[in-house]
């Protein structure tokens, strides 16, 4: 196969981290909603907690673009 | 040129070349966002602590709201014993949330978007946690590394695996916050092409989207910022207070 081709499919399934991070995010989301709903007084002082989640999972998503640059451009 | 949207994080020099030593020290536009920055928040924190209030004026309100945070934040998941940390934590803070902030307004560039502004902010943190826990500890610090309650037979895979996770700290602070604002800005510049190459007719759908991923990536960078001092804050934690 050509170098180029196997780049440009590496680089595409590299992004196949997204799910894994859309899950977590998801997870994080639902998860905190139901607490939130099961005691509302409580889901206030959660909600930093709620953000350092949301951007630690996400943030394991954007490794698989770190990923896709590296094929692209490291190689 | 313009559409190529990995083209915006492109380092150049602005004013004359200073190479000392093979070194090239010239002054790119990373360096003068950098400066616009430190002069921003040296700014704020200027003004906003010049007329000492009972009532805060708006400036001074901002300036007293981000000393609480960080304070609260520091004594939250830090301990009191961390207090003297205050200032290292502010600045980091201070400094990267004003990075991404300026690298939000158009034709400016993010400098936290470069890996190895990001890399040296968290091999500060990295190498000044290490140094703070073997002065408070000694080499009882090595303790972090042998959690209390395993098992004999499991503890040389845990002390390697917690070795490995110990190491890898700076590699996901710092990657953590470049590729998020890589990301982001990224993905702006592609939604940007997206209404030239659509037109007048069709290029007002993808322009809608490019204002709202403009709000989230405003909350990203704040967000960003938080855990970069937040997750400074629980390995000082770690260093300082030594449990298990």
């Amino acid at each position: 196969m050509e170098l180029e081709a196997a780049k440009m499919i590496g680089a595409g399934l590299a992004s196949i981290a997204l799910a894994g991070a859309g899950v977590g995010i998801g997870l994080i989301f639902g998860n905190y909603l139901s607490g939130a709903m099961r005691n509302p007084s409580a889901a206030a002082k959660q909600f930093p907690n709620l953000l350092l989640g949301f951007a630690l999972a996400e943030a394991t998503g954007l490794f698989g673009l770190v990923v896709a640059l590296i094929i692209l451009f490291a190689f | 040129m313009t559409l190529n949207p990995m083209h915006q994080f492109e380092v150049y020099r602005i004013g004359p070349e200073i190479n000392i030593d093979g070194v090239n020290l010239s002054f790119t536009n990373a360096s003068f966002f950098m400066a616009v920055s430190a002069i921003l928040i040296l700014s704020l924190l200027f003004f906003g602590t010049k007329k000492k209030l009972l009532i805060p004026s708006k400036i001074q309100l901002i300036t007293e709201m981000s000393y609480t945070f960080i304070a609260k934040m520091i004594n939250d998941t830090a301990g009191s014993s961390a207090k003297a940390f205050f200032p290292f934590v502010f600045t980091l803070f201070m400094f990267v949330l004003f990075c991404n902030m300026v690298g939000m307004l158009p034709y400016s560039f993010a400098v936290t978007s470069q890996i190895i502004v990001t890399f040296a902010l968290a091999a500060i943190v990295f190498i000044g946690v290490t140094i703070t826990g073997f002065i408070k500890h000694g080499i009882n610090y090595l303790e972090l590394f042998v959690p209390k309650g395993v098992p004999i037979v499991l503890l040389p895979l845990i002390i390697v695996i917690e070795i490995i996770s110990y190491l890898a700290r700076p590699v996901s602070l710092s990657v953590r916050l470049f590729a998020n604002m890589l990301a982001g800005h990224t993905m702006l510049k592609v939604f940007g092409g997206f209404v030239i190459s659509l037109g007048l007719l069709g290029g007002w759908l993808p322009l809608s989207f490019t204002v709202a991923l403009t709000g989230l990536e405003i909350l990203v960078a704040f967000l960003q910022a938080y855990v970069f001092a937040i997750l400074t804050c629980i390995y000082l934690n770690d260093a300082l207070n030594l449990q298990h």
